[in-house]
């Protein structure tokens, strides 16, 4: 379980996060949405521990992120992270790009790690893809490289931050259709996403960030189809028109 | 006969030629190797730390390479001379050369470490990665692929250089040729010859480069 609880975060004298709560269960699939510079992207980064926070604290199965005497290489290994930019590792090959983290973070053999990577590949439908270069690949395929090399690692949630927001609009779907299939599999995740539709149907809760605090949260019927708060009407009828 | 105070060039003196040669070539390798390491080291360091810190070392730098390596060669052989400490022309030359070589490598090996974009660093230290990982397995492989035309390039010049390090005495190449002139008078064949040897040695490392570029190109 994530518990976030009371989260501060600025950046020089801009503060981006103001007080955030926010718990996600266990196989829950939480959707982030918000205008650009609501502060949910940093949201994530916090989570994963790239960024530091200047109050408030996040929780990852009983381990305080943000405390001094965590083993952040440790906690990362918990928590998959997909970006905006794919970040394929240019000089390895599909299979190698998703085999080296379990290889060198989770000391697995090389037979072990190839055998891993190759699961997670063929998962996300790259199976005939092994050893091609990811530079020579779609932007999708390249989206789907970075979902299985975080999957590789065994990963007990998933944040992804905007994985379509970078691809072309042919491509999104390819993407989508393997987070949808991660829901399915029952993984925990947590979507900062612009796309309102996937995030009414694949997701539990829905929470709309607005200048650094949650507006408003709660089931997508509720959110995005009813909302009730007026800066949640207005950011929607604004993305859906 | 024997009556002339030059001789002319004949195959003996193949031999010193061949000194000549190969010493070229050990003063070549020495400042490649140790002024790649070192600067591999600086150019990360450059790449690593704060503005400030930066700009000092940065100025040491500049003066290396802006002070003619000649310049460099004579003083620091005399001067380390003067203050008791006279060293073998080999040993001068090669601290000298390697320093050069060093300042040259550190901005190409800068550029590198800093081609490497930020977010895909991240994105390895996501994936459970220590710094150090993140350099050994990201940042040094993609950098130095990026770098390596601009490496040989310097490493070539190294070649070339290291001439300069005959007028401290060091019995490479030109300085050997030099002694063969002034003893048959023959400068045009023997400079040509010493122009070929260089091209000889340089040529097939920057074939091989060209060969290793498209090996690696991605």
């Amino acid at each position: 379980m994530i518990q976030i609880q009371n989260v501060h975060k600025s950046f020089g004298d801009l503060e981006v996060l103001k007080g955030i709560d926010l718990d996600v269960e266990k196989g829950e699939v939480v959707s982030v949405i918000g205008g650009s510079g609501s502060g949910k992207s940093t949201l994530l980064y916090c989570i994963n521990a790239i960024e530091n926070i200047q109050q408030g604290r996040i929780i990852v199965d009983e381990i305080d992120v943000h405390a001094k005497e965590t083993n952040r290489d440790r906690l990362r290994q918990k928590l998959g992270m997909v970006f905006q930019q794919w970040n394929s590792f240019p000089h390895l090959t599909v299979l190698e790009n998703a085999a080296l983290a379990p290889r060198i973070v989770l000391k697995l053999s090389k037979k072990e790690a190839i055998e891993v990577a190759k699961k997670e590949l063929n998962h996300v439908g790259l199976g005939d893809k092994f050893d091609e270069y990811p530079t020579r690949m779609s932007g999708g395929q390249q989206q789907r490289l970075a979902i299985a090399r975080a999957l590789a690692m065994k990963p007990d949630y998933m944040l992804f931050d905007e994985v379509t927001s970078a691809l072309d609009p042919e491509l999104v779907g390819e993407v989508l259709d393997t987070l949808r299939m991660l829901r399915d599999d029952g993984m925990t995740m947590i979507c900062v996403t612009h796309e309102i539709a996937f995030a009414r149907e694949v997701s539990d809760k829905v929470a709309f960030f607005h200048q650094g605090i949650i507006e408003e949260i709660g089931p997508p019927e509720q959110v995005i189809v009813s909302p009730q708060k007026e800066a949640t009407q207005k950011f929607l009828s604004k993305v859906l028109h | 006969m024997g009556s002339s105070f030059f001789t002319p060039l004949s195959w003996n003196d193949s031999g010193f030629i061949l000194t000549g040669v190969l010493n070229t070539v050990t003063i070549s390798l020495v400042a490649i190797i140790i002024g790649t390491l070192l600067g591999l080291a600086i150019g990360f360091i450059r790449a690593e730390v704060s503005r400030f810190s930066n700009m000092l070392l940065g100025g040491v730098l500049d003066v290396l390479r802006s002070v003619p390596l000649i310049i460099q060669l004579i003083l620091f052989s005399t001067y380390i001379g003067a203050i008791g400490h006279p060293l073998d022309p080999f040993v001068s030359g090669s601290i000298v050369l390697s320093l050069y070589t060093m300042a040259f490598m550190s901005e190409v090996f800068r550029g590198g470490f800093e081609s490497v974009q930020r977010s895909m660093i991240t994105a390895g230290r996501s994936l459970g990665m220590s710094y150090w990982q993140t350099v050994a397995y990201i940042r040094l492989p993609i950098g130095l692929r990026t770098v390596f035309p601009s490496w040989l390039g310097v490493a070539l010049s190294v070649i070339k250089d290291s001439a300069l390090v005959s007028v401290i005495g060091y019995m490479e190449l030109l300085r050997t040729s030099e002694q063969l002139i002034s003893r048959t008078q023959q400068p045009l064949e023997i400079l040509i010859g010493v122009g070929l040897f260089y091209f000889i040695i340089s040529y097939p490392l920057s074939l091989y480069g060209k060969y290793v570029e498209r090996k690696m190109s991605i």
